[in-house]
């Protein structure tokens, strides 16, 4: 007997599965094809601003993506280091090819869990509750939970120019069953739209002609607790081309034979990945976009074109690429194409992901008008630990939005839905100082852990860590300075002015130009590592706007905590703005905050939800209060 | 919940002789003390009575009495600080708005009720009349976005904000499009003299807020004087001058005042004092003592002497009287010879009866009760009690960026304080959804794949 099956074993499917089967339901994975396990059909790379955060999010809840990144990835940036450090992220170079293959050894090695290639026809449902799927070739398959992370196969198109072809990413043959059953079972599907660039074989490629950008020269890594060195000489380096006024007429002359402008396309495209030909469009004044070059693998020949996604015909392709500077006599080895698919209105979900309509079938992914392999990877786990946790009759996880980057995702999909395909942001998260890349750890693991993702030992670990944390926190307590010559001394030479009073060294680094690092300029026999110095810095720097962050989330705690009954009428609540009646109906927020965020719910709505539940609660005492009573009089006829 | 700290003006606004600010919340003692000088109250016994002053930094804004209330004791269990004010408008509200500074939020309509409510201190049988008042409350707030905003309040905060929102949407580019290069990195030294220059423009929004408010709800304006000083023909030639709009004041009219008269977009409420002086029988103290009320009531005094009388010991004294307040001295008569014997500066010389250089009187009288240079019809008048308090949380959020920006902090934590003024600034226009944010950053930079 199977208790958990995983559909699609994309980033999403992949974390589900591994989820499921760690925490020992015994999970089967089925995939089209089991060469295409965690692939990239688009962008070669792994993080970047918000996105980075998640992967170590994932990392600390005790998923994979984190790992597999520091195994495989061919080049590493920390981004935004000179802003602060709510905005940092790690950004990854993948080897798409390492990547797949490490990713699918770990699935193949895990125990529990069993890969199947097949594609599912139907799911199988009793009660409003699935009990299984049935394939294409009629075998029929029961367990207790089926999670969707179907990606862009369901029902897809690839468009190039003209033609239309109902087909998945990469030649992939697509997934034609499960959209009409799922429409049947009342699910709103809508069409949306994405995109990929040409390839381009690398030894056409002239790049004296660009600009070229390296690694960092410094080792980093999203996990914290494996060790992953590399060596930092051997990085790939991308590239930066522009594309210019012959690129711009080319795509001009040629829009009407563009899929994006000739009406083929349906769906809704992302704003935040338009394609070349949109960019030309709206921003007709630019004289040139950026066009980077970034390696795909070190075992393939190809690099991916990265803003340059378009669904020209190909010989126009060919003519857009090679008007570029170093390109040309660049050989496309893939044809950029454009892909529709369809995806499930998120507001039918429960923050758990398991579906509203349907008793233990969760959604994760691109299904869920996602974007990206981190935004999916991260709702796959989710949607893993919450399958198991259901199933073991535990509480869910539901991640709050001043816990996690993946809160904010799973909050906004489920409470506002999406028209577009849905990236993170920084801008998404509002309170994106608690939100760091450096306390992911801090924030998660214990979670991890007590779910059972993290091991005792990776734990423990952890717990050094946050020991040695304090230990350094206390000891730059301790540590007093006073204003004699040997101190000013030692402050000139690290470039800072010197001291009137005497000073904790907890206070100095307040100053921007110290940093915990200093603190071997002082006093001997003090090592850290450099993280925990760097968590001490910003502990102590931005103490003041973290303090501030935290105020204003635990103001908004009350309403999070405020649960509201799954079942609870709204037309029965007359005052109630009908639009707020629709809205909450639709939605069934669990919490008050939930509903709050809701567009079209407004202040006084909450109000009178507040009065609402108030008036239940009290309304419920009331009968408890009575039978408190009731021992008295048995006592007292006795 | 939302259980912050929340005041509101408790009595009917108008010409009553006090008025008293509720403020509810956790941090009603903390906040009340920024404004307060007077012996401690923050740990003195509930229901407990304090003489005092409220105070905006140095300046004395009124003399009060604080009541004490502790929890769980309380209207609405929270702990509550009311402050018993003169009356008018003028005093409460800007006692209220000290406090918005501070950061009490000011409370909607019902919403002590509705935290005794949810406290568990009303009976259940009431629920239903408090989620009726919330529900109008919507929809008054509703008619208010539909109607109540002028166009030009809406334009001014609108613009305002597009110039903040073009710095922000700016800042967030550059944080999650790092590499982007079409668009300059703003540092923080570069959005410095930025904020700066936004702030000078709130403040100055701000002092036209205020005189919004003086032109919506009036001045309360004392003519005060010996008998046969000509205050009265200074009344009718005031009313008579502008064939002036002449109201009862609905609702609020008592005894004294005469009139309400509207020049240059200004409203004063006059009040004619009967005279003060020494009371001779029973019914002259009983008016003597309304003009004793209304004098200490008054927002701006006008002073009326006679050219041709040498001055009084009674002049004198009502002088001294009238000596802290908003004050303009008429010489009055001044068709007849000279006999007043004393130089005043600034006063006005006039006619009351034969109507010369009132227009210098009305002047002075838009010069004294108005902060900015009034011009209608191109200034914009932001004159909501709560349109100002959001300006000035605004405000604050900016001044507070503007520290982070001088303390050298990177530029991402010095949006945090703009982007919060910013979201304060929508909540004037009704302007809350947040999808604003990522439709510029769309918009307006080319970004992508």
């Amino acid at each position: 007997m199977i208790d958990v099956i995983v559909v699609g074993a994309g980033h999403a499917g992949c974390e589900a599965a591994l989820a499921s089967a760690r925490l020992g339901c015994k999970t089967l994975l089925i995939t089209g094809n089991l060469n295409y396990v965690a692939s990239m059909p688009c962008n070669p790379s792994i993080g970047g601003p918000a996105k980075g955060i998640v992967v170590r999010e994932i990392d600390a809840l005790g998923g994979e993506m984190a790992k597999n990144t520091d195994l495989t990835h061919i080049q590493m940036r920390l981004l935004n280091a000179s802003k602060g450090p709510a905005v940092q992220a790690l950004r990854a170079q993948s080897d798409k090819v390492a990547y797949s293959q490490r990713m699918r050894q770990v699935i193949e090695n895990q125990e529990g869990l069993e890969i199947l290639e097949a594609y599912t026809k139907e799911l199988l449902i009793k009660d409003q509750t699935v009990k299984g799927v049935i394939l294409e070739d009629g075998t029929t398959l029961l367990a207790q939970a089926v999670i969707l992370t179907t990606g862009t196969y369901l029902n897809s198109h690839v468009l190039v120019g003209h033609t239309k072809t109902s087909m998945g990413p990469d030649h992939q043959k697509p997934a034609l069953g499960l959209s009409p059953q799922l429409r049947h079972l009342g699910f709103l599907l809508f069409r949306l739209k994405t995109g990929t660039p040409p390839r381009l074989r690398r030894d056409t490629i002239d790049f004296s002609q660009t600009e070229r950008h390296d690694g960092d020269a410094k080792i980093w890594r999203f996990s914290h607790y494996q060790d992953t060195r590399y060596d930092v000489t051997s990085q790939y380096p991308c590239y930066l081309t522009y594309t210019n006024d012959t690129t711009h007429a080319i795509i001009e002359e040629n829009l009407h034979r563009s899929a994006m402008y000739s009406g083929v396309i349906e769906g809704v495209g992302p704003r935040y990945c338009p394609s070349i030909e949109d960019k030309i469009v709206r921003f007709a004044d630019k004289p040139r976009h950026q066009i980077f070059l970034e390696p795909e693998s070190a075992s393939l020949e190809e690099i991916y074109v990265q803003g340059f996604s378009t669904s020209m015909p190909h010989d126009v392709q060919e003519r857009m690429i090679r008007s570029m500077v170093g390109l040309e006599q660049a050989v496309i080895t893939k044809y950029a194409y454009a892909i529709e698919y369809d995806a499930v209105d998120a507001r039918q979900l429960w923050p758990t992901l398991e579906t509203k309509l349907i008793k233990h079938l969760y959604m994760a992914g691109q299904i869920n008008g996602s974007s990206g392999y981190e935004e999916a990877a991260c709702q796959g786990l989710l949607a893993g630990i919450n399958a198991v946790l259901k199933l073991q009759m535990k509480a869910p996880l539901i991640l709050k939005r001043h816990e996690a980057y993946i809160g904010v995702l799973i909050d906004d999909l489920v409470t506002k839905g999406t028209l577009e395909p849905y990236r993170l942001l920084t801008s998404r998260a509002e309170h994106r100082l608690l939100l760091r890349h450096d306390n992911a750890d801090r924030r998660l693991m214990p979670i991890g852990h007590r779910i059972g993702l993290v091991n005792d030992q990776v734990y423990h670990l952890f717990l050094e860590a946050t020991n040695n944390l304090t230990a350094l926190k206390s000891t730059l307590e301790e540590t007093v300075l006073v204003p004699d010559e040997a101190t000013n001394k030692t402050l000139k030479e690290i470039g800072s002015s010197p001291l009137r009073d005497k000073i904790t060294f907890y206070q100095l680094i307040r100053r921007p130009e110290i940093s915990a690092a200093h603190l071997k300029h002082f006093i001997a026999d003090v090592d850290f590592p450099s993280e925990i110095i760097e968590s001490a810095d910003i502990d102590i720097k931005y103490e003041g706007y973290i303090d501030k962050a935290w105020r204003q989330a635990e103001k908004l705690l009350d309403m999070e905590r405020t649960e509201i009954p799954e079942n609870l009428d709204y037309k029965s609540i007359s005052n109630l703005a009908l639009e707020a009646r629709d809205k909450l109906e639709r939605v069934k927020p669990l919490t008050l905050g939930q509903a709050s965020r809701i567009s079209g719910v407004n202040p006084s709505d909450i109000s009178v939800l507040m009065v609402t539940l108030k008036t239940m609660q009290r309304l419920k005492q009331r009968t408890p209060q009575k039978s408190e009573t009731m021992p008295d009089k048995s006592l007292s006829s006795e | 919940m939302k259980y912050d700290t929340i005041a509101a003006i408790a009595t009917a606004l108008g010409e009553s002789a006090l008025n008293i600010i509720r403020i509810s919340g956790p941090d009603a003692f903390e906040l009340v003390k920024k404004i307060w000088r007077g012996p401690r109250f923050d740990k003195a016994p509930s229901h407990t009575i304090h003489y005092g002053h409220v105070v905006d930094g140095d300046t004395v804004i009124d003399e009060v009495l604080l009541s004490v209330f502790r929890p769980p004791r309380t209207f609405t269990t929270e702990p509550v600080v009311e402050i018993s004010c003169h009356g008018g408008p003028f005093v409460a509200s800007t006692i209220l708005e000290l406090l918005v500074r501070c950061g009490v939020r000011l409370a909607e309509k019902g919403e002590f009720t509705e935290r005794a409510f949810l406290h568990g201190r009303i009976d259940l049988t009431q629920a239903e009349s408090i989620v009726d008042i919330i529900a109008s409350r919507s929809r008054l707030s509703l008619e208010l976005a539909n109607k109540g905003l002028d166009g030009r309040v809406r334009t001014l905060v609108e613009r305002f904000r597009n110039d903040l929102l073009a710095i922000v949407a700016q800042i967030e580019v550059n944080i999650d499009y790092p590499e982007y290069d079409d668009v300059e990195q703003l540092t923080t030294s570069v959005v410095l003299p930025r904020i700066d220059a936004l702030i000078v423009r709130l403040l100055e929004v701000l002092t036209r807020a205020r005189d919004g408010q003086v032109i919506r709800e009036g001045v309360k304006t004392a003519i005060i004087g010996r008998p046969n000083v000509g205050k009265s023909s200074l009344l009718n030639a005031l009313i008579g001058e502008d064939k002036a709009i002449v109201t009862d004041i609905h609702g609020t009219t008592r005894d004294l005042v005469e009139a309400s008269v509207t020049f240059g977009g200004i409203t004063l409420h006059l009040v004619d004092t009967a005279g003060i002086r020494e009371a001779a029988d029973k019914v002259e103290k009983i008016g003597i003592e309304k003009a004793r009320q209304a004098l200490a009531d008054a927002e701006l005094i006008l002073f009326v002497l006679d050219n041709n009388v040498p001055l009084s010991e009674e002049d004198e004294r009502l002088l001294d009287l009238t000596a802290h307040k908003k004050r303009i001295v008429i010489i009055n008569k001044i068709d007849l010879e000279s006999k007043i014997g004393r130089h005043f500066d600034d006063s006005i010389p006039l006619s009351a009866l034969n109507k010369t250089h009132l227009d210098a009187l009305q002047t002075r009288i838009r010069e004294t009760v108005l902060t900015s240079d009034l011009n209608l019809g191109e200034h914009t008048y932001v004159s909501n009690a709560r349109q100002i308090a959001r300006l000035h949380q605004a405000l604050a959020a900016l001044e507070e960026a503007r520290r982070s920006a001088q303390a050298r902090l990177p530029v991402d934590m010095v949006e945090l304080d703009l982007k919060h003024a910013w979201a304060i600034l929508g909540e004037i226009i009704g302007d809350t959804q947040d999808t604003a944010l990522l439709d510029a950053l769309f918009s307006r930079f080319c970004l992508g794949k």
